[in-house]
């Protein structure tokens, strides 16, 4: 059948690969694939800026797990998606992005709105493409779904001149994607998986840290069930947020720069860590040199070239997390670990995460502790990144895994809004918040008309403290409180601001007011809601890590 | 230490630009770069001389095995090969230093390919060594210019 490589593009995306949405930006170079896109039955949210389109592509697929689709025209429109791109990539999510670029024939001579976008995003994407022939539509799309979801997840771009859109094909899907260079290995190696048993069976202090990487390959079930087998403690990275029940009796919380005080202090007394899908960040680790001294390291990941990179590994496991945690589920012998136990709950007791009450100003971690009881711990957890995020990740226990989303590798301010218009698309029947900043929710706020126009009930809940928090706290505590550039002191009034945009607002000034405006929020149904929150300026993120310091330069409050 | 690797990618367009950019992004320099084609029809080879420790090496080895278009890398550090790099010199010469420059040809088994009243330009073979030790001799004539192509290296079939 012939038609259009627009219209073979989408009838591939929507008939081969399950594509129910696109966010995206028209524009000239891409204005025959929008033609195209008139008479199909792809829906398509138009997004007011096209980082808000690879953001909501890609709160979109972290929270289903399904591939996210973003499309921009060339030039600024392909800029513009390449925040979002680097955040997809930092954090392994799928998207594909579709940019238009100017008609082969004019490409490479300066022309209006020609950048090379091949070239911006090559560090930025898993691998990209600039699709010059038609006959090769079909394949190449195959070929990025395929790159986009397998193996280590992450964001594939594909070019295509604005010709080559009108251009006509035979509709020919290749039967299979044929790759010599892409070869995903998801076993795990028997012999490696022996020794990480004798391994676990000769540790007394034992640790799983499990990442986003479980979360990735949907591996939660596995890694419960071999943890409940080994009764070990089980931590997790920012990114690993939700692998298991926070409530759940073997999960100690986060690791990291601002994780729990007990989370910390276990990962670096252990004597063995079962590191699944993580990448052992700078932010996790703090000062490599002196992260856990004396554990032994078993690293499990999809991806090769994680292992070794930042720490030295005993027994590397390559391999898809599921699967692998199924095989030591398997081999492993029950353990009990009862003395470590006794040392980590006494760190629990001793340690808790808390925060200093103010009778006069509504502090921060408060209202997240209301949102999680108003929303019984339910609900679909979107961050900005600050201070914002921290107390959301710290004081939001999620149940599940895909239900805390954030910016952790990039830690991109405005990431969560539109993230958050991408979630509720793709979750229709569960109530999505954003936890937002004064600073970061003015990054992506022409989003509100995205939301209001789509009618998505999401929530944004603007911890505001009338600064850019996260860095306000670092000239408080390392810069003899030069407070340069981090005062907000003149903000826009967000009532006034959703009310403009067909939104519900509201502020809150007083702690009395808070529970009502929280209830007030969930319940609407119809449109955006900004509630602004106005909290304590001086509130700071403990515990603290300084950067690059280890756990002994840890601040408790 | 000096590390000799050799990439086999598909030849597709752009693929050199992300090896590229890939050590440059992640610090690696690289010493000497030779591409060109091979046997198999759309299969190039790339082969780079970098410095780093095994650490790196292995760092290299493995993000230059993520990007989609690398086939196969090799490291051909300790292995027994046949290693060879071309350079063209053109050296100051006229008829009272001919004969001696003549005689260091000889010697290096390097070639003479142009001839004019006022300077040659010779061609050598050979692996580094030989064509470092090659310049340093004909340095004293007056190098005017040289082009020295990137290391390509060769796996010996006899394995001792
Ligand atoms: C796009 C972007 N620019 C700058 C930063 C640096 N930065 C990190 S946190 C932060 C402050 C964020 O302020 P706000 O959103 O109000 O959050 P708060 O820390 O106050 O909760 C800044 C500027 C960033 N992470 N992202
Ligand atoms: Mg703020």
């Amino acid at each position: 059948m012939q038609m259009t490589v627009a219209e073979a593009i989408i009838k591939y995306m929507q008939e081969e690969e399950g594509v129910e949405i696109l966010f995206g930006y028209p524009g000239g170079a891409v204005i025959g694939f929008y033609d195209a896109l008139y008479n199909s039955t792809l829906k398509h949210v138009l997004v007011r800026h096209e980082q808000g389109a690879a953001h909501a592509a890609d709160g979109y697929a972290r929270s289903t797990g399904k591939v996210g689709v973003c499309v921009a025209t060339s030039g600024p429109g392909a800029t513009n998606l390449v925040t979002g791109i680097a955040t997809a990539y930092m954090d392994s999510t799928p998207i594909i992005a579709i940019t238009g670029q100017v008609r082969t024939s004019a490409i490479g001579k300066d022309s209006f709105q020609e950048v090379d976008t091949r070239g911006i995003t090559m560090p930025i994407t898993k691998h990209n493409y600039l699709l010059k022939d038609p006959g090769e539509a079909l394949r190449i799309f195959k070929e990025a779904f395929y790159i986009a979801k397998t193996g280590r997840k992450g964001p594939v771009l594909i070019d295509i001149p604005a010709d080559v859109f009108s251009a006509k094909i035979e509709y020919i899907v290749p039967a299979k994607v044929e790759l010599l260079g892409y070869r995903p290995n998801y076993e795990p190696h028997p012999l490696q998986l022996r020794k990480a048993v004798q391994l676990i069976k000769e540790s007394e202090r034992p640790i799983i840290l499990a990442g986003g990487g479980v979360i990735a390959s949907d591996a939660s079930a596995e890694l419960i069930k071999f943890a409940e087998k080994i009764n070990t403690p089980v931590v997790t990275t920012l990114m690993g947020k939700g692998s298991i029940p926070e409530d759940h009796d073997l999960c100690c919380g986060f690791i990291g720069m601002h994780g729990a005080a007990y989370a910390n202090y276990a990962i670096n007394e252990s004597d063995l860590i079962i590191a699944i899908g993580v990448r052992f960040s700078d932010r996790s680790t703090g000062k490599v040199e002196t992260f856990a001294p004396g554990a032994k390291i078993i690293h499990i990941d999809i991806d090769p070239a994680e292992i070794g990179k930042n720490v030295s590994v005993d027994i590397p496991i390559v391999a898809d997390a599921k699967r692998a945690l199924e095989k030591l589920y398997e081999m492993v012998e029950p353990k009990h670990n009862p003395i470590w136990w006794e040392k980590i709950k006494e760190w629990k007791a001793k340690y808790p995460l808390r925060y200093r009450w103010d009778d006069d100003e509504i502090v921060p971690q408060y209202v997240i502790e209301k949102i999680y009881e108003k929303t019984k711990g339910e609900a679909i957890v979107v961050t900005e990144v600050g201070q914002n995020q921290m107390w959301a990740a710290q004081f939001y226990k999620v149940k599940r895994p895909r239900q805390f989303i954030t910016s952790g590798g990039l830690g991109t301010m405005g990431f969560g809004f539109p993230a958050s218009i991408g979630a509720k698309i793709g979750n229709k029947d569960k109530i999505v918040i954003d936890i937002a900043g004064d600073g970061s929710i003015q990054m992506n706020i022409q989003e509100l008309a995205t939301a209001s126009a789509e009618k998505l009930p999401v929530k944004i809940f603007v911890l505001n403290n009338s600064c850019l928090g996260m860095v306000r706290q670092w000239q408080e505590l390392f810069y003899g409180k030069r407070y340069a550039c981090t005062l907000l002191d003149v903000a826009p009034d967000f009532e006034k601001l959703a009310d403009a945009y067909g939104a519900y607002g509201r502020r809150v000034t007083k702690i009395d007011e808070l529970e009502d405006a929280i209830e007030w929020a969930l319940n609407i149904n119809d449109a955006p809601v900004i509630v602004d929150i106005k909290v304590k300026r001086e509130a700071n993120v403990f515990p603290m890590i300084p950067a690059g310091g280890s756990i002994d330069k840890m601040m408790i409050d | 230490m000096q590390h000799t690797l050799s990439l086999i990618v598909e030849n597709k367009p752009g693929v050199l630009a992300r090896i590229a950019g890939l050590f440059s992004r992640r610090g690696y320099n690289i010493e000497s770069l030779a591409v060109n084609t091979t046997e198999t029809p759309n299969l190039s080879r790339i082969t780079l001389v970098v410095n780093g420790d095994e650490k790196v090496l292995e760092q290299i080895t493995k993000q230059a095995y993520k990007l989609i278009e690398v086939i196969k890398v090799n490291d051909f550090t300790g292995v027994p090969v046949v290693e060879r790099e071309l350079a063209l010199i053109r050296v100051k010469s006229d008829a009272s230093t001919r004969r001696a420059i003549i005689d260091l040809v000889e010697i290096f088994r390097a070639s003479i390919v142009d001839v004019s009243d006022k300077d040659l330009i010779i061609e050598v073979t050979g692996d580094s060594e030989k064509i470092d030790a090659f310049k340093k001799n004909l340095e004293p004539y007056g190098i005017k210019e040289m082009v020295r192509t990137g290391k390509i290296v060769m796996e010996r079939g006899l394995k001792l």
